[in-house]
């Protein structure tokens, strides 16, 4: 199905279950380097599960994930990870620039400290989200689009190959939307991986050049022109969907 | 600017903490007794440590976990006395290990069943209580003169620290500071956000056993003189006013370590003008006296500077109103 070189992440066989339902079921999931993929279906879809299980952030019932060949164990320094917003409290006593340095402490290892060079690299990521004033903001005084450019920011000092991404889009501001755009498309340019957890169907086929649709199960996954069609919506939203004139597709409710 | 103040504010309680005892002793003629002395650098020795570590267990929401394990440690220091008699090294690793084997509990209830985290930690803090409770009765029937006062422990009983006592919370304070600051990062991002520390690659589990660990040991070193009822005061209060002051958690820490140095001195010299005045009780009172004071007056936060600012602004809003319309 891929036609593009290596795999950057490999999903076989994964399966999750919360209270003995399955949260997601048997995922198989071929990501080709350099794709910018959504990851898109109805609310308790799994969609977040799958990230957490493929991170190792939640315990896996069955399946194996690969990174560029490699175990999650071996591969981690090739993995950025952007947590939904509401998954901290926004009243620790931090700066936008310390979250931001936040995504070095990996690379650091044990011990070791931030130094200039770490902040100087926090600065370059705030400027790239377009936060450099709110540098020394403490995280509370942030509005939810500018948090979740923060989060953007930890993710990009990470300098990983693989990106997990998870409903970044989820509330924010029309200046957020597209500086997060603008990110999402840098480091495609730049051959790196992006998986993004979506909620809106009308801009998958603008953002996003491959497309997984899921439901517990994965109902297609491939080339966004090729899956992004009324009949796998349907099956993914199951039958909620109606298409508008000019091809432009709405999930009912979601 | 605001950074600056911080360490301004820090440094006048520290001077003031110093100067504590020749001040008491001039204004209220308190009799700078050997006992006074001890116990005064106990409590705030305590009082800096539980600061710090304290910290750690508001901003991870774990003020009653800290409850919890305390009451929990009751037990272990009646199963320590009958097993090596009255010695406080003893009594002290009963109590760890009680605690310590109460937060697995916990943790262990609310992972197997559908018990929320409140529950569990109810269950945990009344059954290790009242067990500990039922075994000092026990013991104290017993036809033996040494377990007289082993129910100081219930509230503490800083009249009875000794020198050695004091060395012994200096020495592991110090081992725990010392932890603290080493992994001050790892602790800091594991605090802030768990999920991308993990995937991060940090061993989370790793390291929220450490700082668990870390708390217990705070809670047993403070025991004797706070009391297993009121030793989640000294963690939590000294933290709690911290946070009303500042942004940065480094700020924060050292903030608390210092105002629950205050309060642990202060509250000791207060209770050392009137035998009947209990020491662990006046801290707590102290302790918690400056989180009012904080609440209130803190700058940015506080409730005062709120309504200041309340008014302020619709002062400001009536007077902008009426200006076009005359």
């Amino acid at each position: 199905m891929p036609d593009s070189g290596e795999m950057a992440l490999v999903i076989d066989d994964l399966t999750v279950a919360y209270d003995q339902k399955p949260a997601i079921w048997d995922i198989d999931l071929e990501v080709p380097q350099g794709a910018l993929m959504a990851i898109v279906g109805p609310n308790g879809a799994g969609k977040s599960t799958l990230i957490k299980a493929a991170l190792n952030l939640i315990p896996r019932a069955a399946g194996s994930v690969l990174f560029h060949g490699e175990s999650y164990a071996a591969a981690r320094r090739l993995v950025g990870y952007v947590p939904q917003r509401g998954s901290v409290d926004w009243d620790f006593p931090t700066s936008a620039l310390d979250v931001v340095t936040m995504g070095l402490y990996g690379k650091l290892g044990w011990l070791r400290r931030p130094g200039r060079h770490e902040r100087a690299k926090a600065l370059a990521a705030l400027e790239q989200v377009g936060l450099l004033d709110c540098a020394g903001r403490q995280i509370s005084q942030l509005s939810g689009g500018q948090q979740q450019r923060a989060f953007l920011a930890r993710a990009l000092v990470q300098d990983a190959q693989i990106y997990f991404m998870d409903e970044p889009f989820a509330a924010v501001d029309a200046i957020t939307e597209a500086a997060i755009v603008n990110i999402l498309r840098e480091l495609n340019k730049r051959g790196r991986t992006v998986l993004v957890v979506h909620h809106d169907l009308q801009t998958v086929p603008e953002y996003f050049d491959w497309l997984t649709l899921l439901n517990v199960e994965v109902v297609a996954s491939g080339r966004t022109c090729q899956v992004f069609t009324l009949d796998n919506l349907q099956k993914t939203y199951g039958g909620r969907v109606a298409s508008l004139h000019g091809g432009q597709m709405l999930a009912a409710g979601g | 600017m605001a950074e600056r103040r911080i360490w301004q504010m820090i440094a006048a309680l520290l001077a003031l903490g110093i100067l504590l005892l020749p001040l008491s002793q001039a204004l209220f003629g308190l009799r700078l007794t050997y006992t006074v002395r001890v116990v005064a650098l106990g409590g705030s020795l305590l009082g800096a440590l539980s600061g710090a570590v304290g910290c750690f267990a508001v901003l991870r929401r774990e003020s009653l976990l800290g409850d919890a394990l305390s009451h929990a440690a009751l037990p272990g220091v009646a199963i320590g006395f009958l097993l090596a008699g009255r010695q406080l090294g003893a009594l002290l690793v009963g109590a760890g290990i009680a605690s310590w084997l109460g937060l697995r509990l916990a943790a262990a209830i609310m992972r197997t069943t559908r018990i929320k985290q409140d529950a569990a930690l109810g269950i945990v803090l009344a059954s290790f209580f009242a067990a500990g409770i039922a075994l000092l009765t026990t013991i104290q029937s017993l036809p033996d003169a040494s377990q007289a006062g082993l129910d100081s422990f219930i509230f503490g009983q800083a009249a009875a620290i000794i020198e050695s006592d004091i060395a012994l919370l200096g020495s592991v304070g110090m081992a725990v500071i010392v932890v603290l600051v080493l992994l001050w990062k790892e602790f800091k991002l594991l605090t802030f956000d768990v999920d991308f520390a993990t995937a991060g690659g940090l061993r989370a589990s790793l390291l929220d056993a450490l700082l668990s660990a870390l708390i217990v040991v705070t809670i047993v070193l403070g025991l004797q003189l706070a009391g297993v009822i009121l030793m989640v005061g000294m963690l939590i209060a000294p933290a709690i006013a911290a946070r009303q002051w500042t942004h940065s958690l480094e700020q924060m820490v050292v903030l608390a370590a210092a105002l629950g140095a205050f309060a642990g001195g202060s509250g000791a010299v207060i209770s050392a003008l009137d035998s009947d005045i209990p020491t662990g009780p006046m801290i707590i009172v102290v302790a918690f006296a400056l989180v009012l004071l904080s609440i209130m007056l803190a700058p940015g936060r506080g409730l005062l500077w709120g309504r200041l600012r309340q008014r302020e602004n619709s002062r400001q809003f009536r007077s902008r109103r009426l200006e076009p319309g005359a």
